[in-house]
């Protein structure tokens, strides 16, 4: 299993596309490494920087709702996990997004709307959240205080991310 | 049912796919990823369907690395039904053409406007590459049981009004998110008198609503249409139509929503922002500038396109203040538009006509945008830089298009004349 957890990027908007994620124009690449300079290159939202190093240092992304929307490039998953992010927490993800991340063996985390506004409220270079992953826990810790969250994902997608990712499930299963 | 191969948990069912459909931007990195597993297999040469189509001809060295993954992988495991340059098309646009995609299917792409092939009651939706390497090697895919949204559409659809604005008013009604893990089903009279590329044109869009996949029910337009693929396995068209209805939805079934649209009062509709729920009528996007017209891709490139367009631009130049592309979206329609003489008004009147390809949609080739341009096109998507850097797009009809072309900023067709082609 890959690790989980560690410093939060915050992005505080809905409906992120994987456009915005990764541009089209790096689709022609055809190693994921070749990706890692242009995660989030187009992402619309005043004052971010994508060179900025709480893009760089981050390994959580915690944002809205309907999270990866817009076309299926599973480069959305990649260009994160090349940058060494696994964990997305939403309130709600686009389904092929979710479904990447997770045949990926990665965390697409679902939250109540309220539950990521309290995240928010941790807003800050110092935010780090870590995963129970067997308990299906989360802990945010930051200057503010400590706070832990409850989640759930499938079945399915647990055992995907046990698994380490579909192919593999899939041909010993099918 | 015989799709079903697995319930792994509840919630979870693992179908069995009648065809997987590959592109040359999503596919590449799979068949590596098989090779370097050492499984370099497919479960089913003929239930793989290929073709390049994103960027074509090449235009650099990795885009032509991209075409020989595809175009080897292809020879080496004999999938014969591969569309390389000069035969090739818009993925969503040929494979329907080829008669590749049957009522009761389940289809698969690496592509998310997969959904367009439930216009033919097909379950057909769009996938990752794993999702993808996984129906290559096995021919199965996961999905989280969906619910259904139905959305009847009524009334009599006045002229210079097209599926596109429909479907434009349906995403506004039900938002980016609205039908997200759901199925879009599209019902009603208007639906029932739709051409096929016009039921096409409803479903690709499902996924702007975030939908699994749109879907219409399978009827005797269907049949016509793939008459010429079928005819050999029902003694008639009346056989193949009481076939097809097992297909429709059961009476009685749960919908989790239901909208209903009357589309009798309805303008053409335009996208103003970068969301495609971001729509407004037309009336309210009169006089817009813009830079460059663009007509084709998987929503909007198909004959009855052309011709619609066509029909206001037959005798008319373009305005000076833009430029116009036209890409018929298979080889099919380019010598169908050949033929009824579109091709020469789109050129008489300044268009550019390009060789099949999804190119400008995306911004990859074709067609792109300079940062502060603005396009008017026929596709599915606006978000910021999806047609360039720094470029807009505002989404609409191939009438709208083609009226915008004339007046060089965004124009209502209604107020045109349509000449006969």
């Amino acid at each position: 299993m890959k690790t989980y957890g560690g410093k939060v990027l915050f992005l505080d908007r809905s409906d992120i596309n994987t456009d915005e994620i990764i541009p089209a124009k790096y689709l022609t690449e055809i190693s994921k490494e070749a990706l890692k300079p242009h995660i989030l290159e187009d992402f619309k939202f005043e004052g971010f920087n994508p060179q900025d190093s709480s893009v760089s240092e981050a390994k959580v992304i915690v944002t809205r709702s309907n999270f990866g929307c817009g076309s299926s490039r599973e480069h959305a998953p990649w260009v994160f996990e090349v940058n060494n992010i696994h964990v997305v927490i939403a309130s709600s993800f686009a389904r092929i997004f979710r479904q990447n991340m997770f045949n990926c063996g990665m965390l697409a985390i679902e939250l109540s709307e309220n539950a990521i506004d309290q995240l928010f409220t941790h807003r800050g270079a110092e935010s780090l959240i870590s995963i129970d992953f067997d308990n299906d826990k989360l802990t945010i810790t930051s200057a503010k205080d400590t706070k832990t969250f409850e989640y759930q994902i499938a079945e399915f997608d647990k055992a995907l991310v046990k698994a380490g990712g579909w192919v593999e499930l899939a041909d010993s299963k099918y | 049912m015989a799709h079903l191969k697995d319930e792994p948990f509840p919630g979870t069912k693992v179908l069995n796919i009648d065809a997987v459909l590959c592109h040359e931007i999503t596919t590449p990195v799979a068949i590596n990823d098989l090779v370097a597993r050492g499984k370099d297999r497919v479960f089913d040469p003929e239930k793989i369907k290929v073709v390049i189509d994103h960027v074509s001809p090449a235009k650099d060295t990795k885009t032509a690395i991209q075409g020989k993954i595809m175009r080897d992988w292809a020879h080496r495991h004999n999938i014969r039904d591969f569309f390389d340059i000069g035969r090739n098309g818009v993925c969503h646009a040929i494979f329907p053409e080829k008669g590749y995609i049957r009522p009761g299917y389940t289809v698969i792409m690496g592509d998310s406007h997969t959904c367009t092939h439930g216009a033919f009651g097909a379950f057909a939706a769009g996938v990752g590459t794993t999702d993808l390497e996984v129906g290559i090697l096995k021919g199965v895919c996961s999905f989280r049981a969906p619910e259904t949204i139905r959305v009847n559409i009524n009334g009599k659809l006045p002229d210079g009004v097209y599926a596109k604005d429909i479907i434009l008013k349906v995403i506004k009604t039900l938002t980016v998110k609205g039908a997200t893990d759901c199925v879009i089903e599209f019902r009603g009279d208007v639906v029932k008198g739709m051409s096929m590329e016009s039921r096409m044109t409803l479903c690709n869009m499902a996924i702007e609503a975030g939908g699994t996949s749109g879907i219409c029910m399978p009827d005797e337009i269907t049949v016509g249409y793939l008459w010429p693929f079928i005819s050999s396995d029902y003694k008639d068209t009346s056989a193949a139509l009481a076939d097809f209805k097992k297909w429709w939805s059961d009476e009685g079934c749960k919908y989790v929503k239901v909208l209903d649209i009357n589309v009798s009062a309805m303008q053409p509709q335009v996208t103003y922002g970068y969301k495609p729920d971001e729509v407004k009528d037309i009336s309210e996007m009169e006089g817009t500038p813009v830079d460059q017209i663009y007509i084709g891709s998987c929503t909007n490139g198909r004959i009855e396109d052309l011709r619609v367009a066509a029909a206001y631009l037959k005798g008319r130049q373009i305005s000076p203040l833009v430029r116009g592309v036209v890409s018929p979206a298979t080889p099919r329609i380019f010598k169908q538009a050949d033929e009824e003489g579109l091709i020469k008004i789109f050129m008489d009147s300044g268009f550019c006509v390009t060789n099949p390809t999804c190119g400008a949609c995306l911004g990859m080739s074709n067609g792109v945008l300079a940062p502060g341009e603005v396009c008017a096109s026929t596709t599915n998507r606006n978000f910021t830089g999806r047609m360039g850097k720094g470029g807009m797009v505002h989404l609409l009809s191939p009438a709208v298009a083609a009226v915008t072309a004339i007046e060089g900023k965004i124009a209502d067709p209604r107020k045109f004349k349509k000449e006969t082609i």
